[in-house]
């Protein structure tokens, strides 16, 4: 394909790329530097009230926003540099905290963004070995069974991956709350009374069996597509040569999935680092809080209508920065594996 | 050779297999399950600790009735009827209604007949039958008893949703969003798509590097950029309207700049941007198990390279349109944060607009509301999975073979 015949294909695509994504991107960073402070006008006011003998007076300064000719306040834009990353960052805090007499990783907790950045990277680490083991086993199990049972357990197995996440973790959330059926069952199997919402790391243990109930369905149809392609000639001279089941898996299975393994585990990453309708889902915002949810809830407009944005646009620089580094390592290989097949 | 005794799976991993299946198929499903039923039932019971009374609801079966042996057994064979339809004339009704010789349009079609037909079974055709089976067999002695009713069920709360808390309006927005975002982003997506498989310069190598980079990016990102320019946009687009070369051809369309805060169509387009790196990518290993001599035997015979792609390729490239249409769907149905912050209660689609129930947790049925809602969002979720089974499978893994 000649290359004006390709633009002609790929611009439209191409435009609404730049212009919802990329521009976006730059007027994020850029925001990131400012930040909008409305204008005050400070005057003293002298209010007296009649007393006994003598008037009773206060004086107060008052703050009063100025208006432009609309009755608008005016908003000033006023270049900060980094004053939005600091307050994010809050760097005396984290200085004070790891001092002599500091009270070290426990006090970074009390931080909004250190909370989040620590319950992000747990989540998404956590979560990312245990989608694929279970994505793996499902798939090598469903091969195994008998051929009339396949299409089902596919159909129940998508029903998890296709509902909304945010309806998905309600649903376990309502088994759980309170006295919820599987709170009630926990408790009559231990003997102990729960409460599954009253703390943080049950919310969080919560919140991973949830994220890999809702993915691994995706690990296991990618893993079931490809074993019905494993190479039976080998296998064959594998069974010939003696090679045990287990062997059989390691030496013949493991290998040809590969490529996959690592698909799965890019796409898991790039989800489960952006985890936020958990956080929705289970209203765990006074326990755990993702680093998209803290982006999402310094947009959302507080009792007087303001959004914080520039506050959320260096939490976002920020987010994006470690996206970016989570993901090297992966595209690091791609870029070494695309140069060999070339 | 599935008989040599190497082969033979031995009975102790049978067992295993079994067992961990049965467990995975009961883990998958309890949780949809057990809240359908809790839609169903009255709050007593919906809460009850004993697990039975959520299963029977006594207290429902009191106050508001509920269904018997008959209906529950006829409803069974209904949706296994219903599950095997779509595999068995699916393709064929497909077909049929393959306007203009689209097999995209066909299975839109058959879809939306399914889906309307499936509920107007279940909801009208299932309960009527059901009761004059049961006013035929009452008077008889023993068999009388499967016609009472045995089970509580009620339907207050759907009603409540649906009526009382207008969810309908939310379920419109939601049709419209989703309707759009499928649309442009097919459109926009295909070509692309195509373009990018027949390429293999350096360039297009780069854009489907960019595309899987900007694929990574948390949507809180992007939204971050939006809101200050969707709520501002009246006057940041003020220059266009006012501008004398410009400014005619605007005030076509308004008297006024519009704020994009709150359009659907805004919120469309943003989706569609979104979506785009995965769309193309997809879309892209689709085209590439389209052979490529298709496309040279179409130009030898006369054809531009549009008309190659218009008259030959997409005909045969319904499977991955339809599948991409699917994942584009399922974004933009399920998304939250993007609709949650740029659209304002008049136009805002189901799944944010299940907060107001969830806010309001204060009494039991309230909760059971809230959950009522949540049923209402996932039965269309679920009549997808039936149809489009196949589709869905393929488009996994389509992008995980060539990608």
């Amino acid at each position: 394909m000649k290359g004006k015949t390709f633009a002609m294909f790929v611009a439209p695509s191409l435009i609404l790329m730049l212009t919802f994504i990329a521009l976006p991107l730059v007027s994020v960073f850029f925001q990131s530097f400012y930040q909008n402070r409305q204008q005050f006008t400070q005057t003293t006011v002298e209010s007296c009230t009649p007393g006994f003998l003598t008037q009773n007076c206060v004086t107060e300064v008052r703050n009063t926003a100025k208006l432009d000719a609309n009755g608008k306040p005016i908003i000033d834009r006023v270049f900060v540099g980094l004053e939005s990353y600091r307050q994010l960052l809050q760097p005396e805090k984290v200085a004070a905290a790891f001092a002599a007499n500091g009270e070290g990783w426990k006090a970074l907790e009390t931080i909004d963004f250190y909370r989040a950045l620590r319950f992000t990277l747990t989540f998404t680490l956590v979560t990312l070995p245990l989608v694929l083991l279970l994505g793996l086993v499902l798939a090598i199990a469903v091969d195994n069974t008998v051929k009339s049972l396949r299409g089902p357990l596919i159909f129940v197995s998508l029903l998890p991956f296709i509902i909304t996440p945010v309806i998905g973790a309600l649903s376990i959330r309502w088994l759980f709350i309170g006295d919820g059926i599987l709170t009630r069952a926990l408790e009559w199997m231990t003997g102990h009374d729960i409460a599954m919402f009253a703390q943080g790391w049950t919310i969080e243990l919560l919140m991973m069996f949830y994220r890999v109930w809702h993915v691994a369905p995706f690990a296991f149809v990618v893993f079931y597509a490809a074993l019905q392609t494993v190479d039976q000639d080998t296998m064959e001279s594998a069974i010939v040569d003696g090679a045990s089941r287990w062997e059989r898996l390691t030496h013949i299975v493991i290998p040809h999935l590969m490529p996959l393994i690592i698909f799965v585990s890019l796409i898991h990453l790039m989800d489960s680092y952006r985890v936020f309708d958990e956080v929705i889902g289970f209203s765990s915002e006074a326990h755990r809080i993702s680093l998209q949810w803290l982006t999402f809830s310094y947009l959302t407009p507080d009792e007087t209508g303001n959004r914080s944005i520039s506050r959320a646009s260096a939490s976002s620089m920020l987010t994006m920065i470690g996206i970016v580094l989570l993901l090297i390592p992966l595209l690091m290989r791609t870029w070494r594996d695309h140069k060999v097949s070339r | 050779m599935a008989d040599t005794r190497a082969l033979a799976t031995p009975l102790g991993l049978k067992v295993l297999t079994g067992v961990f299946l049965t467990v995975w198929a009961l883990v998958a499903l309890f949780p949809l399950f057990w809240v359908a039923l809790m839609s169903f039932r009255a709050p007593v019971d919906a809460l009850a600790a004993n697990p039975l009374t959520v299963l029977l609801g006594p207290v429902t079966r009191t106050t508001s009735g509920g269904v018997s042996v008959v209906l529950l057994a006829l409803g069974a064979v209904l949706l296994v009827v219903l599950y095997r339809l779509p595999g068995q004339f699916g393709p064929d009704l497909a077909k049929r209604l393959a306007l203009g010789g689209s097999m995209a349009i066909g299975w839109l079609l058959g879809a939306v007949i399914f889906a309307v037909g499936a509920l107007g079974l279940l909801l009208v055709l299932l309960p009527a039958v059901a009761n004059i089976v049961s006013a035929v067999i009452r008077p008889i002695p023993v068999l009388g008893v499967l016609g009472e009713p045995l089970i509580g069920m009620t339907m207050d709360h759907y009603h409540a949703v649906w009526v009382k808390h207008s969810f309908y309006r939310n379920f419109i927005n939601s049709l419209i969003i989703t309707f759009g975002v499928v649309t442009i982003s097919l459109t926009v997506g295909t070509l692309a798509g195509y373009a990018l498989a027949r390429t293999r310069s350096n360039l297009a190598f780069w854009l489907l590097i960019g595309a899987l980079i900007f694929r990574a990016l948390p949507h809180s990102v992007l939204v971050t950029g939006y809101v200050p320019a969707f709520v501002n946009s009246r006057e940041m687009l003020m220059p266009l309207w006012t501008s004398p070369v410009t400014g005619w051809f605007f005030t076509l369309f308004s008297a006024t700049p519009p704020t994009l805060y709150g359009q659907p169509l805004a919120i469309i387009v943003v989706l569609v941007s979104i979506n785009q790196p995965f769309t193309i990518w997809m879309m892209r290993s689709f085209f590439l198990n389209i052979p490529n001599e298709l496309d040279e035997a179409a130009r030898v015979d006369g054809c531009t390279h549009f008309g190659a792609f218009w008259r030959v390729i997409m005909p045969v490239m319904w499977p991955g349109v339809i599948t991409t249409g699917l994942f584009s769907f399922l974004l933009a149905y399920n998304d939250y944060l993007v609709t949650a912050l740029l659209l304002d209660n008049q136009s805002q689609t189901m799944v944010p607009a299940i907060s107001q129930f969830l806010n309001r947790d204060t009494r039991a049925s309230d909760q059971i509301e809230a959950i009522a809602a949540a049923v209402s969002i996932t039965a269309p979720l679920f009549l997808l999975v039936m149809v489009f089974q196949k589709q869905i499978v393929s488009g996994l893994t389509a992008g995980a073979v060539k990608g």
